[in-house]
């Protein structure tokens, strides 16, 4: 029986469903990764497995019983870092490790968060404030809160979009680093398919919505731990990513309608604006050839 | 051939109370008339700064820029520049806000062509039926659609774009990137782009400069880019020398990042 389990889940704010017969099944242990557009309706999707959104039809299954509302059972990593700005580093995990686990003693409480600070290499900033952190370090923070509470499952929503490729590179190989170590079910999601690629035993797309529901899954069989530069020269890896992409681009490519239109542009030069317009002199512009015409193809 | 563009011994200091902080320091390229060029390094390494002196909006410290036999002084509307935010004016439409540069280079033409050409430009990009909404009701990456083709209606000599793709998401940036490779095929516009994104790179440019890490940036490495235009992606990563190339480039961000290490 898989772990998490996604039954037909249809899901809509009035008008058309933003996720259709969604199914989708993750073995314990397994990194799934979910790649889509934004606006697909992926973050949709997270907040029905965390339990912050009700299906409209189907069932979302987590070890066998119905999700109905967010537990310390599921831990989750939001785009935005969701961090209490006038907490410090080691008060915003203690929040957490506090509410799941009442009964233990201080010391205990305070060893757990120390050790999950030093997972993430923020020793030195624990008893920093938000606002006195990189965007990267924040995340780092909110990975460390989420892995704190020892969930069953983690689920990342676009967790490193919003920093730059440097950073993100350098939080991919933490997370590849702790999944490999404590091997948790994690679903991750995604709009980057190397980062899928990088991180996940599984990737499947999302098709762009509305309507949007979940393709046809595919394995990344590369070795781990994995090479960034290295698996540039995996064949495997090659493909992939070709596939995935293509597979992307062409679900987007559906929803467009072709229209052909004529269109004019006329082929005249700029004028210089650095040279001030004498009166009278030239009163059109410099026309190269008659006016061309094209016909465009449209996406609408 | 003679070049199009010049940048002789280019550096950039800015006055700090410890003394001049040297940014670039004798950046020097040339790039031929039709060429795709891209700088790529690091957050911080410079490559903004020399766009920006390219476009005018910097000013250059020593050495100097010729662009098509003219010595470079001020910004100026031959050269067409797509910002990584937009930078649209939030109370025009997006076919005003194009229109905008349009009236100032083609203030010579007639009424009818000044709007033939923002239409135009407007519906190659793929907003035929939202060239009158405002910017606030586009989404990101249409907005950028709105940016390219503003540049591109001006007819500049040259276009400079400085991280057009950086704040939307992969699969939207590779929409745009085909998009722009339309556009600058049919349009034959020299252009410079700053990046960060090797597959980006790879995929538009003839050449990509790859610069070191500042402070005092310079040129490190020019890899030639040789895949047969007009490009299409499943091609390109097909190509025998994509994943070589990805990985020299990879390599290169990668050497010049442990240079420098976070002290923390």
């Amino acid at each position: 029986m898989p772990y998490l389990e996604l039954n037909n889940v249809t899901k809509h704010f009035g008008g058309a469903p933003v996720l259709k017969d969604v199914n989708l099944a993750v073995e314990q242990g397994e990194f799934v990764a979910i790649v889509g557009f934004s606006g697909a309706g992926k973050s949709t999707l997270i907040n029905l497995i965390a339990g912050l959104l009700h299906p409209d039809a189907g069932t979302v299954k987590l070890n066998g019983k119905v999700i109905t509302e967010p537990g310390p059972d599921r831990g989750i990593v939001f785009q935005n870092y969701s961090l209490l700005p006038w907490l410090t580093v080691f008060e915003n995990i203690l929040l957490a490790v506090d509410t799941v686990n009442p009964g233990w003693s201080k010391t205990q409480k305070e060893e757990h968060v120390l050790k999950y600070i030093a997972m993430v290499n923020l020793t030195p900033a624990r008893d920093k404030k938000p606002g006195e952190l990189s965007g990267g370090m924040r995340q780092r923070v909110s990975v460390a809160r989420a892995l704190a509470m020892n969930p069953q499952i983690l689920l990342l929503d676009e967790p490193l979009s919003a920093l730059d490729a440097l950073t993100r590179a350098t939080l991919q190989d933490e997370i590849s680093r702790i999944w490999l170590e404590d091997k948790k079910t994690v679903l991750l999601i995604t709009n980057d398919p190397d980062e899928g690629i990088y991180l996940a035993d599984r990737i499947i797309p999302l098709t762009a919505g509305p309507e949007a529901t979940l393709g046809e899954s595919l394995k990344v069989e590369i070795p781990r731990p994995r090479d960034r530069k290295g698996i540039n020269h995996d064949p495997h890896f090659k493909a992939l990513r070709r596939e995935v992409v293509e597979t992307m681009l062409a679900s987007k490519k559906d929803r467009h309608a072709s229209v052909t239109r004529k269109l004019v542009l006329p082929d005249i030069e700029p004028e210089d604006l650095s040279a001030p317009p004498r009166p009278g002199w030239r009163k059109s512009p410099i026309r190269r050839r008659e006016i061309k015409e094209e016909s465009v193809e449209v996406s609408k | 051939m003679s070049n199009y563009v010049e940048l002789f011994n280019l550096t950039k200091t800015y006055r700090t109370p410890k003394g001049p902080a040297v940014i670039v320091k004798d950046f020097n390229l040339n790039i031929q008339k039709g060429e795709f060029i891209t700088l790529i390094g690091h957050s911080g390494c410079g490559k903004s700064t020399v766009l920006s002196m390219l476009a005018g909006l910097n000013d250059i410290t020593e050495g100097g820029i010729v662009l098509a036999g003219r010595e470079l002084a001020g910004a100026g509307p031959d050269r067409g520049v797509v910002f990584q935010s937009p930078s649209l004016l939030p109370w025009l439409t997006a076919y005003e806000n194009v229109m905008l540069g349009v009236d100032q280079v083609f203030y010579s033409a007639n009424s009818d062509e000044r709007r033939e050409i923002v239409e135009y430009y407007l519906t190659v990009v793929g907003l035929a039926d939202s060239m009158h909404k405002r910017p606030a009701e586009l989404s990101q990456g249409m907005r950028q659609r709105v940016g390219i083709a503003r540049a591109f209606a001006l007819k500049p000599k040259m276009l400079l774009l400085d991280e057009p793709f950086g704040m939307l998401d992969s699969l939207t940036r590779y929409e745009l990137q085909q998009v722009l490779i339309e556009l600058w095929r049919k349009n034959k516009i020299t252009a410079l782009m700053v990046t960060h994104d090797v597959d980006e790179a790879l995929f538009l440019s003839d050449r990509i400069v790859c610069m070191t890490d500042g402070p005092a940036a310079e040129v490190g490495d020019i890899v030639s880019v040789n895949f047969p235009r007009p490009r299409e992606r499943k091609a390109v990563m097909e190509h025998p020398d994509y994943y070589p190339l990805r990985e020299h480039l990879i390599e290169f961000l990668e050497v010049h990042a442990h240079r420098r290490q976070p002290k923390n």
